[in-house]
């Protein structure tokens, strides 16, 4: 983004940006930075909060009265994001005879298709419809009990199967939770709640000890897990 | 990760361009975003992706095609605006503090090659001179 920002501004238009990381717009600073103390992947900092979001703007615009730069300002608020699990009502158990990360994934399908509805688009479909989730879980089911990978009968390159499973699960829990949890509890409960969190972890570690190659599984989930 | 982040090599970039704008309401005002944000039909951003996808103004059916999982999404998830903040760019301009909303905004993936060279010669300069034929004077960044 840095060096985005350094060409749009050499073409002749002012440029600000909204940093989450202080380090990066300090060794490499773009022509105006907010840096702004807030989980990555939020740079305005609260979803559902459009007050504070116009706060981060006219902090962020302010700095175009600047005369020369590089400008570094801090916004004063932080957001803290902690790892404890949200609080999210899963299905429970229907039918023994599935996997559980297959049961569970059936069991949020009305959440995901009403959130659908709401929406209008779904981030699921990088490899996966959301008719797919079912079998992809079940192959990852597979690999985690430790059939090969490749031959397990995952469609895909797992990464953007992980990230289709991820948005699926997201999607639906956002019908089911009362506002934005904060960003790590989200996480946290996807990896540590749910059966397809846990499998997916399960098949990750699966994959590395069966000498996949790295960016197959490596990528699979957050470098920290 | 954040931690990560700060510590990633970044290249010598020579002198700090700078443009000192036009008043910000009467300022045309485009995001510019690395959340890899696409519509449905536009092609799949990829894992190395160093192009860009274009956003239409009025289009909220916006799907998250990064590759990277070391971010949040769910943020995302909930609200477009916390990362692609076009309705807050909207109230703006409705009430006069900014001049206009650009017709077209940017997506990229935050991709780049050790040499920089897709971005500095390519993409890069593609995406500028786009932003220049809409006329927009001034750009919001929001990387994720």
């Amino acid at each position: 983004m840095c060096v985005l920002s350094r060409i749009i501004e050499a073409a002749g238009i002012a440029t600000v940006a909204l940093m989450s990381v202080r380090e990066v717009a300090e060794r490499l600073p773009p022509p105006r930075t907010l840096y702004g103390n807030f989980p990555l992947g939020r740079p305005l900092g609260r979803p559902g909060d459009p007050e504070f979001q116009h706060d981060v703007l006219a902090r962020a615009f302010g700095l175009l009265d600047a005369e020369s730069g590089p400008v570094l300002a801090d916004h004063p608020v932080v957001i803290e994001s902690d790892d404890v699990p949200m609080e999210c009502a899963l299905p429970p158990r229907y039918n023994p005879s599935l996997p559980p990360a297959v049961d569970e994934a059936l069991g949020l399908r009305a959440a995901f298709d009403r959130r659908l509805a709401q929406r209008g688009v779904t981030s699921v479909g990088r490899v996966l419809t959301p008719d797919d989730v079912p079998d992809a879980l079940a192959a990852l089911a597979r690999i985690a009990d430790g059939t090969k990978w490749k031959e397990a009968g995952l469609v895909g390159d797992p990464v953007r199967v992980s990230h289709d499973l991820r948005a699926y699960y997201d999607e639906a829990a956002q019908e089911l939770v009362d506002r934005p949890p904060d960003a790590g509890r989200f996480e946290a409960w996807f990896y540590e709640e749910t059966e397809a969190g846990r499998t997916l972890l399960a098949a990750r570690a699966q994959m590395q000890e069966q000498e996949a190659p790295f960016p197959l599984w490596f990528y699979m989930a957050r470098a920290t897990r | 990760m954040k931690s990560f982040a700060a510590g990633v090599p970044l290249p010598d970039m020579g002198a700090l361009p700078w443009t000192t704008p036009k008043p910000l309401a009467e300022a045309r005002v485009a995001i510019v975003t690395t959340a890899a944000l696409h519509l449905a039909d536009d092609d799949r951003f990829t894992n190395d992706d160093t192009t860009f996808r274009v956003l239409p103004r009025e289009r909220r059916d916006l799907m998250l095609g990064h590759y990277s999982p070391n971010f949040d999404r769910s943020g995302f998830g909930a609200d477009l605006d916390v990362v692609f903040p076009i309705d807050r760019l909207e109230e703006l301009a409705a009430r006069g503090v900014i001049g206009s909303v650009a017709p077209r905004h940017l997506a990229f993936a935050g991709n780049q090659e050790d040499t920089l060279s897709a971005i500095r010669l390519d993409s890069g300069p593609h995406a500028a001179q786009l932003l220049r034929d809409d006329a927009v004077d001034v750009v919001l960044l929001t990387p994720v």
